[in-house]
């Protein structure tokens, strides 16, 4: 693709950066090639599968966050909104699992 | 003068738009985190019983529809760029792609689904009830899931006709896209679940 990967655009606020068709190709690709690497590992085992899971997969989920869904390219409020509820989400992980670890 | 009045009546505020979106994924991604949590607890609790069940289901199926998920949400992504250059049937093209991977995606889940059935696997099934206690949990948690996921798509699909219609009609257009990117961030959110499905199920063997 010969465009390049910014072109401003006089879009809600002026002055933001719009990614172009490339950018997203080379994420879409990077989401591909994380795929074949979380199956790839998968056939190592179970604890190689579980591993590929707990790394690779927030990897993946963080690339279409960030680029796919535009996150890159907001102000911090709508990044807060994620984290928070990412935090409170984990936090629900905790507390369950060091529930069951006790019993 | 009156006329200036009434053209700066006309309240829009994008960013707004976004965020409401955005508040409400976060209720979505709440949604499915809950399913998520008890599928970990439930995996911790019969490690055998899911990897035994794991094998059940159709790794190829579940890779494949991955990429052709992944791909839907690539072509939604351009169909943005496309309206933001201002070239509508490019925008409408990437959307009908997008729109046709979606389709796959349900087309080759049901044949999935129905092999399930098939072999006497579907909710309340006679022969389910003779398998481990943890299989159960296993088919149950995969069909609520994989089928909250799938009524997500179905949804999703609807929306982007609609968008569609409106890139078509000229509602949506190079200076005026926020519906477009908001119908967007859900159908990437639909993706996003089933990233985190994928390893869970299909390759939990």
């Amino acid at each position: 693709m010969s465009e390049s990967a910014l072109t401003s655009s006089a879009h809600d606020d002026g002055s933001v950066a719009h990614p172009g068709y490339g950018t997203f190709v080379k994420v879409w690709l990077a989401l591909v090639i994380l795929t074949g690497l979380l199956v790839l590992m998968s056939h190592f085992g179970q604890g190689s599968a579980v591993w590929g899971l707990l790394l690779i997969t927030p990897v993946k989920a963080w690339l279409v966050f960030y680029f796919f869904m535009h996150l890159k390219y907001e102000g911090p409020l709508l990044k807060v909104v994620v984290l928070v509820t990412l935090g409170t989400m984990l936090i629900f992980f905790a507390l369950l699992f060091s529930d069951v670890a006790f019993r | 003068m009156s006329e200036l009045v009434q053209a700066h009546a006309v309240h829009r505020d994008d960013f707004g738009a976004r965020l409401g979106m955005w508040l409400f994924l976060v209720t979505e991604m709440v949604l499915f985190g809950g399913l998520f949590i008890a599928y970990s607890y439930m995996r911790s609790t019969y490690p055998a019983d899911f990897h035994h069940a794991g094998a059940e289901l159709n790794a190829t199926l579940g890779v494949t529809n991955t990429l052709v998920l992944l791909t839907s949400s690539l072509t939604v992504a351009l169909s943005i760029v496309a309206i933001q250059r201002g070239d509508r049937l490019k925008s409408m093209a990437f959307l009908s792609a997008s729109l046709l991977l979606g389709l796959t995606f349900l087309a080759i889940k049901a044949t999935e689904w129905a092999a399930k059935f098939h072999h006497g696997l579907y909710p309340n099934a006679p022969h389910l009830a003779t398998l481990p206690h943890g299989e159960q949990v296993f088919f149950g948690l995969y069909f609520t899931m994989t089928g909250l996921h799938g009524l997500h798509v179905i949804i999703g699909l609807g929306v982007l006709t609609y968008m569609l219609i409106q890139v078509a009609r000229g509602r949506i257009c190079q200076d005026r896209y926020v519906q477009l990117e908001n119908a967007g961030l859900y159908w990437h959110l639909v993706d996003v679940i089933w990233i985190f499905l994928l390893p869970l199920f299909y390759l939990a063997a």
